[in-house]
């Protein structure tokens, strides 16, 4: 079992998972962008682009409106688009979960190789969606101000960088506790050290709320079709890599007995 | 000796043990560090926000991808 082997099945998990969070965020979260858009061209700030993108200052950043030209029309965003976006992401997050249960293979305590793949992913998810998503939820469009939209991106990726750093950190911690006290309090001394970070990065960063009066079942609604896009993603990541690898690793075993026998003999 | 897979003989408890199985960190690094920078570069396209840091001038990619932004948790609007 190699790096590649780790790095093909790890790309090919993730196209698969692009394509489900597209079909996920197509059925699910297209309905309430739409729903979005259409509120934020009735409030009619600036909104003549007809792509729905209309932010309520186009001056935030020199050169660069999106008031005058209609590049990409709202099918295409809402097709083609954004599966552009799931697939980029799904392949990208892919390949490095799979680099990432290569690094993992026979280094989680007694895991087997399907065990450390699937616990990889599920770190994976954890860290880079689930918890960023409960600090800093996803927002639909029109809600947000587009002066505050820089301050706002390096918030969420600060955050984000913190989760993943965090939990690689009680990942480590995790194992030297591990071979100290044992499996048990190796676990334990992980979830902590991890719960008790991401808490306070948590607490320490500042809260966004640009809402305003932005109709909240909508809100939920996109909110959920979101988080519901996110775990599609990293499902079929998590199960079709582990599907992968344990096939991989059953294979590896049956090569390795047959030279033992052959050596035996 | 790959090809030779075709024995239907079932796989005992008697295989490597799982630490066996582990790669090198020498052998690990380079990929990390390459599958990082991939995946970062990524995230920039896809969020590059308001051009700032855009690397192919203009709002094609922005506008392009604006949905799945949206949609997958990062900051737009
Ligand atoms: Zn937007």
């Amino acid at each position: 079992m190699s790096t590649r082997t780790f790095l093909v099945h790890g790309l090919v998990a993730g196209l698969l998972a692009g394509l489900a969070a597209f079909v996920v965020a197509y059925t699910v979260g297209e309905p309430q962008v739409d729903r979005a858009i259409a509120l934020e061209e009735a409030a009619g700030a600036t909104a003549t682009d007809g792509h729905g993108h209309a932010h309520d200052h186009d001056d935030a950043s020199a050169g660069h409106s999106h008031g005058e030209d209609a590049a990409v029309s709202r099918t295409t965003q809402s097709t083609l688009g954004l599966a552009t976006g799931t697939l980029a992401i799904g392949v990208v997050l892919g390949g490095l979960t799979g680099l990432l249960a290569a690094l993992g293979l026979g280094r989680l305590g007694g895991l087997r190789p399907a065990g450390s793949t699937a616990l990889v992913a599920l770190l994976g998810a954890v860290s880079f969606s689930v918890v960023p998503f409960l600090k800093y939820p996803a927002t639909p469009p029109a809600v947000g101000s587009g002066e505050t939209i820089d301050s706002r991106t390096a918030v969420y990726f600060g955050f984000l960088a913190v989760s993943v750093a965090a939990v690689v950190l009680a990942v480590a911690l995790a194992r030297r506790v591990a071979r100290q006290w044992g499996g048990v309090p190796g676990v334990l001394a992980g979830v902590a050290a991890y719960v008790v970070a991401v808490a306070v990065a948590a607490v320490a960063f500042p809260k966004v709320d640009e809402l305003g009066d932005f109709p909240a079942g909508i809100l939920w609604d996109f909110r959920v079709a979101s988080l519901l896009t996110l775990l599609a993603m990293w499902a079929v990541i998590g199960a079709v890599l582990t599907l992968l690898v344990d096939r991989a690793w059953q294979r590896h075993s049956a090569v390795q007995a047959r030279r033992e026998l052959a050596a035996s003999l | 000796m790959a090809h030779a897979i075709s024995s239907p003989t079932p796989i005992s408890g008697t295989g490597p043990a799982p630490s066996d199985l582990a790669i090198p960190i020498r052998e690990l690094t380079p990929w990390l560090v390459l599958g990082a920078l991939l995946a970062m570069s990524v995230l920039v396209l896809i969020s590059s926000v308001q051009g700032a840091i855009t690397i192919p001038e203009g709002t094609a990619i922005h506008e392009w991808v604006h949905d799945g932004r949206h949609l997958l948790g990062f900051p737009c609007h």
